[in-house]
């Protein structure tokens, strides 16, 4: 809503001049002001790095977290479609996903003894996700919005539920109950993937395979974005019934992105099942559809590379987390990162990091003194000896760091409307909260950190930038 | 039919529709005001239930309370209902205020990262084992505890449910018609600029509807606590699913119509579990509301919406 007396276009100058201003300021400014074009090549540059990966990464381990990575890239792309251009909110996205997943292991495991050849089995993916997407995209028709959020999120409900409950189905035609999804086990010993006489064994086989799917699906994504089928996502994202008057056919468009959406997912899902040789339920539930949300918010919807880069940190990240060593440099780094970002003028960052450093040694001191036993040290303490004396660690105490943590949020919370000194003054104590929380409880827990995380990236990114780290800013008419 | 069953998958119905309407108006009431789908009521309604539980506990539990049992009761429910009212505020202001004028998706990303972050925190907070009410310690079922007509049994705390379900309703209801607030409510939600050209702060209206749906949110909790007896982290995510697909089935943005909502899909829950199958209830409940959100999308009592161009 525009202030009284002041025009549209001055008001937007004034917020983009306040917007790039501190210390990351030019370049932040200097980051958006590059087109999208220059922005995809780098994208690609970056990417070349993709096939070298195996060659540096030498545990089984590492492959694995790449061939994670590029599930979720593929995921995201395919989103990107629907969420992105068409602007359709497709909360059902995961069931493709799954959907694929099923339909590989159903054709070539031993569930119902059918082992069809690779080649035959993946284009018969494609097109029962596609065809599946185009039957779910029907309700876009006549739902738009949160109606459409919702009717889609029942679906992908429907299908947990089903392939939860479909392992004691008795058809009329037949006499003892049919086990078509394995129920909460799901159906394991999946068979690995052969196409054309190359045999898919290993996780690093499957990262090439990946590698060589993703490669296609970028290439096609950026020239159907560029055509005109593109051109009309975008019309009817920003105005459908201005779109529809200009014969853009805006119905056809949003089945075109949810068939097109759900057979990347459906064949990133096949690949999921050869990788994993088992397809379970509880892989295909609302969390993970969060992820690839948060895996596109993060990047940025509507940009490829946004897309991928999100997709890149999403699936990285937790891994990073899931060693209490590596999980703490993190936590340090982008504690330092984000206090660059945030505190004005970035000369500030220095007496700040060094009144927190004071204020915790001196905490550490009281508490050890008034009460020694409560305090354990860290154990392996990372940094050296240094946060052993800084940060406490109570040993035993849930219910305070349960109450630290609620403070810590609140602190945040307030934080974000403090302004100046008073701002200043109250960051030293949460940060020293910040890690008391994170070395008492977080390090230990990385799943339920990684969810905190997801949640707060995708309330964080939408107030404060809602076009993601690599989307443009899109100007839009509030309805 | 076996008339004693019936009757008690209808009173099952019944206490199941009204936790679900108590959800559903909260987010009618949200939906009417601000046209945004507010994901983290759900979460809401299981923290609610939480500070009930953790009320109970601070009082010496179900099996010897330190208070006489109606205070009990009260005090639980309060407790609840200010806690997740306060929470709703919180949320309404750091999670959608800086949102008010931005395309109409983003909130809805927003509310969906405020429930996994609730959802989160409630995991850290509270782990992950299921807590009990234990109201069979609290309001024993026999003899004393329940209404015997003939062959029926029904147990009070459903009573004390349904009943004190209609009593909010009726409160909800005078105040959003008899009142100053309510009247700035419908204002706001008629039109909002129009409503703050009139000296209406349409801000404090909506904080005191977050505030109003979430507190009928926490109550919720604190029954389904009472009746089901168990709570966790992961209630809240079809409770408020089902809470939604009543306010829906009953024309969101209507009170009286997510009541109705509420008692069908409590009613079509229960009945479905009584006689068709257990593991189907939940496709039951979403296939009735695919089916009347693609045939009737404004729902039974709602009134078709004009499209301005």
């Amino acid at each position: 809503m525009s202030r009284i007396g002041s025009d549209d276009w001055v008001e937007q100058q004034e917020l983009r001049s306040e917007y790039y201003t501190g210390f990351t300021g030019p370049a932040r400014k200097a980051f958006d002001r590059v087109g999208p074009g220059p922005r995809f090549f780098a994208f690609l540059a970056i990417c070349a790095i993709f096939p070298f990966f195996p060659t540096v990464a030498d545990s089984d381990f590492l492959i694995r977290v790449g061939v994670n990575v590029l599930l979720f890239a593929l995921l995201a792309l395919g989103l990107n479609i629907v969420v992105g251009w068409a602007g359709l909110l497709d909360l059902g996205y995961v069931a493709f996903y799954g959907f694929g997943a099923y339909m590989y292991a159903w054709l070539s495991s031993s569930q119902f003894d059918v082992h069809l050849p690779t080649e035959l089995v993946i284009p018969i993916v494609i097109t029962a996700s596609a065809g599946l997407g185009l039957l779910l995209g029907l309700p876009s028709w006549r739902l738009v919005g949160d109606y459409l959020a919702i009717t889609t999120l029942f679906f992908a409900q429907i299908f947990v539920e089903l392939m939860l409950n479909l392992d004691r189905l008795t058809p009329p035609w037949r006499d003892e109950p049919l086990d078509v999804t394995g129920g909460p086990n799901g159906i394991p010993g999946i068979d690995d993937m052969r196409i054309f006489t190359i045999d898919f064994e290993q996780t690093r086989d499957y990262y090439f395979l990946l590698l060589a799917i993703f490669a296609v699906v970028v290439v096609g994504l950026y020239y159907i974005n560029e055509s005109r089928t593109g051109r009309g996502w975008r019309a009817s994202r920003e105005d459908p019934l201005a779109a529809e008057l200009m014969t853009t056919p805006v119905n056809r468009l949003k089945l075109l992105a949810f068939a097109m959406g759900a057979a990347v997912a459906g064949l990133t899902g096949s690949v999921f099942a050869a990788v994993q040789t088992g397809v379970f339920p509880q892989n295909f539930e609302v969390a993970l559809l969060i992820m690839i949300y948060a895996a596109l918010i993060l990047g940025g919807a509507g940009s490829i590379s946004g897309a991928v880069l999100g997709a890149i940190i999403i699936a990285a990240v937790p891994e990073i987390l899931r060693t209490p060593e590596n999980a703490r440099y993190l936590f340090y780094g982008v504690l330092i990162a984000s206090l660059l970002i945030v505190v004005r003028p970035w000369k500030r960052v220095a007496g700040i990091v060094a009144a927190a450093i004071v204020f915790g040694f001196a905490a550490h001191e009281i508490v050890a003194l008034i009460w020694p036993d409560v305090v354990v040290g860290v154990e392996d303490g990372g940094l050296g000896g240094l946060l052993d004396s800084w940060v406490l660690v109570v040993d035993d105490h849930e219910t305070l760091v349960n109450f630290a943590f609620v403070f810590l949020v609140a602190a945040v919370l307030i934080l974000t409307q403090l302004r100046g000194e008073s701002r200043m003054l109250l960051l030293i104590p949460t940060i020293y909260l910040a890690a008391f929380v994170w070395e008492n409880r977080l390090v230990a827990e990385p799943s339920v950190t990684r969810q905190l995380l997801f949640g707060a990236i995708l309330v964080a990114m939408m107030t404060k930038r809602p076009q993601g780290l690599l989307g443009t800013p899109r100007v839009e008419n509030p309805i | 039919m076996d008339v004693d069953f019936f009757v008690q998958q209808l009173v099952n119905g019944l206490t199941l529709g009204s936790v679900y309407a108590l959800i559903a108006l909260g987010y009618s009431m949200v939906y009417g005001i601000l046209k945004l789908l507010n994901f983290a009521h759900g979460e809401v309604y299981m923290f609610g239930a939480f500070i009930g539980y953790f009320v109970l506990s601070a009082l010496g539990g179900a099996s010897s309370p330190s208070i006489p049992v109606a205070p009990l009761l009260v005090i639980m429910f309060l407790a609840a209902m200010l806690g997740a009212g306060l929470l709703g505020v919180v949320i309404e202001r750091y999670a959608y205020r800086p949102l008010r004028n931005a395309p109409r998706i983003a909130p809805l990303i927003s509310a969906i990262g405020v429930s996994f972050f609730l959802q989160a925190s409630a995991l850290l907070l509270f782990t992950a084992q299921f807590r009990t009410y234990d109201t069979p310690q609290l309001i024993p079922i026999d003899t004393t505890g329940r209404i015997d007509a003939g062959p029926l049994h029904i147990s009070l705390t459903r009573i004390l449910v349904i009943v004190s379900t209609i009593g909010l309703m009726i409160a909800l209801t005078l105040l959003v018609s008899r009142t100053r607030l309510g009247k700035a409510m419908r204002a706001v939600s008629y039109d909002r600029e129009a409503a703050a050209m009139m000296g209406i702060d349409p801000d404090k209206v909506i904080v005191a509807t977050f505030f109003i749906g979430s507190a009928l949110a926490g109550a919720a909790g604190v029954m389904f606590g009472l009746v089901f007896e168990r709570v966790f982290h992961l209630m809240g995510f079809t409770a408020g699913l089902k809470g939604f697909t009543a306010a829906v089935i009953g024309g969101i943005g209507n009170i009286p119509g997510a009541m109705l909502g509420g008692l069908i899909i409590g009613l079509a829950e229960s009945f479905s579990t009584g006689y068709i199958s257990s593991t189907f209830q939940n496709l039951i409940v979403f296939g009735i509301l695919i089916v009347i959100l693609l045939v009737r999308p404004t729902g039974l009592l709602g009134s078709p919406v004009l499209k301005k161009v």
